[in-house]
């Protein structure tokens, strides 16, 4: 039995579909994160977790026990929140203990676990100001250690870096990672950014349209997309379908290629053993430092990305301009298939 | 900002200080006429004298008649408080069937002349409810009054509302708060001054209002400036009046100044 488990969620907003029979199994201790462009369904999913909204059908269980209906106040579940929510006439530690005020904690004993969880997140200078007087990234500790001091089971955190600047935010991705693995909780965190994604879960959960796409690690979903919305949504990818893929990749299937796996030769290269090399034309090549961005057109007029590091000093590398003649080259194991599209195949049930 | 030329400024200027010298100057000669020691207001004030400050402390009809406006103002303040409130979440929180019917509703007793709404009440009073064996009596001016007193309570907590952040409450149930607790210990605390601030308002509207009291009032009830305007009838009198409308504009010195910190302070919290 999973710590949480979503049944055939759905939930419509008027004639908007956030949801679309969602079902998912969430393990006690994982950091497992919601991915998606912006109205994919993941905050909605978050906020049916949470017990702010119903959903329309299905089940939401928390080990074992069916809180599908239960208000938020009666759930062993914590939010963290994208603007933080910290009450404004409330000093820190007042919006630290909040939670174990309403738990009718005794008020020394409340006060001591507040000071311990404003300690962890390394506040304890700021435990008399208010909110106001606070910076984002202070905020956002506090919202954490609020949420934390009640040792729930599961931590909801939606969006909780999206307000923070890009330096803080790496710095915030590290802390959070650490809190968690040292505290055993489950994190649900729901981001749109799948660097973050990517780097901080142990499993992601990718949703487009409130349906979900895929579930898996970070190197699952990304080596090996279980749709065409998966390989563009993370990272960039060659997607390539029907005659073409026949032709080029020698597959029915459609075919995914990441740009890190395609490399350009001179056209006097050799291919090795298992490479399939396809003469190309270059049509633009951009620098950007560690790698330069090549796109080449091929003969059969597939249009390629292809994305080449430069481990060499200026002219030690094959580096090409455009209107060169090359071959593109890679090795036939890092084709990804993508299977036919399941949406349409099946209506319900599908990816239990 | 804007750059004004030199003429320009001094012409304001000038502008400004008699629209203030229109609006204080009768003020201020009805204040130092409270000190008149002739019966008859008059200018130049020959004598200057205490006397009618001292017979109108002791004077009966005039402590009558201030414990009656504080009883209106305060029972109408109470009432105000409550409904525009309660108002203010409805409009706040659903988006129902009727909501701008309703907000017009809440909005207009302020804007209708106070003759007509002193002549609705009076006649419901005096041609239905009387004959219907219920004599409202002195709480029927406290209704009259509330009806133009909610708008005020309303207009100031529904603004405050609008501008909270949703989240607030939903991160008190989150931590375990139940409805009431979350009213009390996070959405109350929000909309407070705005609250206090409108309450005052309802005060000071319903401290100095004339018309309606005057259809609704019970017989020989008076209110404060219910007793001012019979008095200033009798023109022996004058300088009692005097001295009680000083003592009123003192009074309503004060929501005036309390309301306007409050909601400096408001601005401050957020």
């Amino acid at each position: 039995m999973a710590l949480v488990e979503l049944r055939g969620i759905c939930k419509s907003f008027g004639t908007v579909t956030a949801a679309d029979n969602v079902t998912l199994d969430i393990e006690s201790g994982e950091f497992i994160t919601l991915l998606g462009p912006s109205g994919s369904g993941k905050t909605t999913v978050l906020r049916i977790i949470a017990g702010f909204e119903e959903p329309d059908a299905g089940t939401v269980t928390l080990n074992g026990v069916d809180i599908t209906h239960l208000p938020p106040f009666d759930r062993d579940v914590n939010t963290v929140f994208q603007d933080y929510a910290l009450f404004p006439h409330m000093s820190v530690q007042d919006n630290v203990e909040y939670g174990l005020r309403t738990r009718k904690v005794p008020k020394a004993q409340r006060a001591q676990q507040a000071r311990e969880a404003i300690a962890a997140v390394k506040l304890e200078h700021a435990i008399d100001r208010l909110p106001h007087q606070l910076s984002g990234g202070q905020r956002q500790r506090i919202a954490l250690a609020r949420a934390m001091v009640l040792r729930p089971k599961v931590l909801l955190l939606d969006e909780p870096l999206g307000a923070l600047d890009r330096q803080l935010r790496e710095e915030m991705q590290v802390e959070l990672k650490t809190v968690q693995r040292e505290a055993g909780i489950t994190f649900i965190f729901v981001t749109h950014d799948q660097e973050e994604a990517m780097r901080m879960s142990d499993r992601i959960v990718i949703f487009n349209e409130g349906r979900v796409e895929q579930v898996g690690t970070p190197e699952e979903v990304y080596e090996r997309p279980a749709t065409r919305f998966v390989a563009g949504f993370l990272g960039a990818s060659n997607i390539v379908t029907g005659e073409l893929a026949r032709k080029i990749f020698g597959r029915t299937a459609t075919v995914s290629i990441r740009p890190e796996r395609l490399r350009l030769q001179p056209v006097a290269y050799s291919a090795a053993t298992g490479e399939i090399a396809v003469a190309a034309t270059v049509k633009e090549a951009a620098f950007v430092g560690a790698n330069t961005l090549y796109i080449v057109d091929t003969e059969d007029g597939v249009r390629l990305s292809i994305s080449s590091t430069n481990t060499q000093s200026p002219g030690h590398d094959n580096r090409f301009a455009p209107g060169d003649r090359v071959l593109a080259v890679w090795h036939d194991r890092h084709i990804a298939e993508i299977p036919a599209e399941r949406r349409h195949t099946s209506a319900r049930g599908k990816y239990e | 900002m804007l750059r004004l030329s030199r003429g320009a400024r001094l012409a304001l200027m000038a502008i400004v200080g008699l629209i203030l010298l229109f609006m204080y100057v009768p003020l201020f000669v009805l204040i130092l006429n409270s000190f008149n020691e002739s019966q008859i207001s008059g200018w130049p004030i020959k004598n200057f004298s205490t006397k009618w400050w001292a017979f109108a402390r002791n004077y009966q009809p005039i402590r009558d008649a201030l414990l009656n406006s504080v009883l209106v103002a305060t029972g109408a303040m109470i009432f105000a408080s409550i409904l525009g409130t309660l108002v203010a979440f409805a409009m706040k929180g659903f988006n129902f069937f009727g909501r701008g019917t309703v907000n017009i509703l809440v909005v207009l007793p302020i804007a209708l002349p106070g003759v007509v709404t002193g002549v609705a009440f009076s006649n419901t009073y005096s041609n239905f409810l009387t004959p219907a064996g219920f004599n409202i009596g002195y709480f029927g001016m406290i209704v009259a009054h509330a009806t133009f007193c909610i708008v005020m309570v309303f207009n100031n907590v529904f603004a405050r509302l609008r501008r909270m952040n949703p989240n607030l409450q939903e991160a008190s149930a989150d931590l375990g708060a139940g409805l009431w607790q979350t009213f009390r210990l996070v959405t109350f605390p929000q909309f407070r001054t705005s609250f206090a601030a409108g309450a005052l308002l309802a005060f000071a509207l319903s401290f100095d209002e004339v018309v309606v009291t005057i259809f609704t009032a019970p017989p020989g009830i008076d209110t404060l400036p219910l007793w001012i305007l019979k008095e200033v009838g009798r023109p022996n009198q004058a300088s009692v009046v005097n001295v009680v409308a000083t003592v009123v504009i003192l009074l309503s010195l004060i929501p005036v100044y309390i309301s306007q910190r409050l909601t400096r302070a408001q601005e401050h919290e957020r």
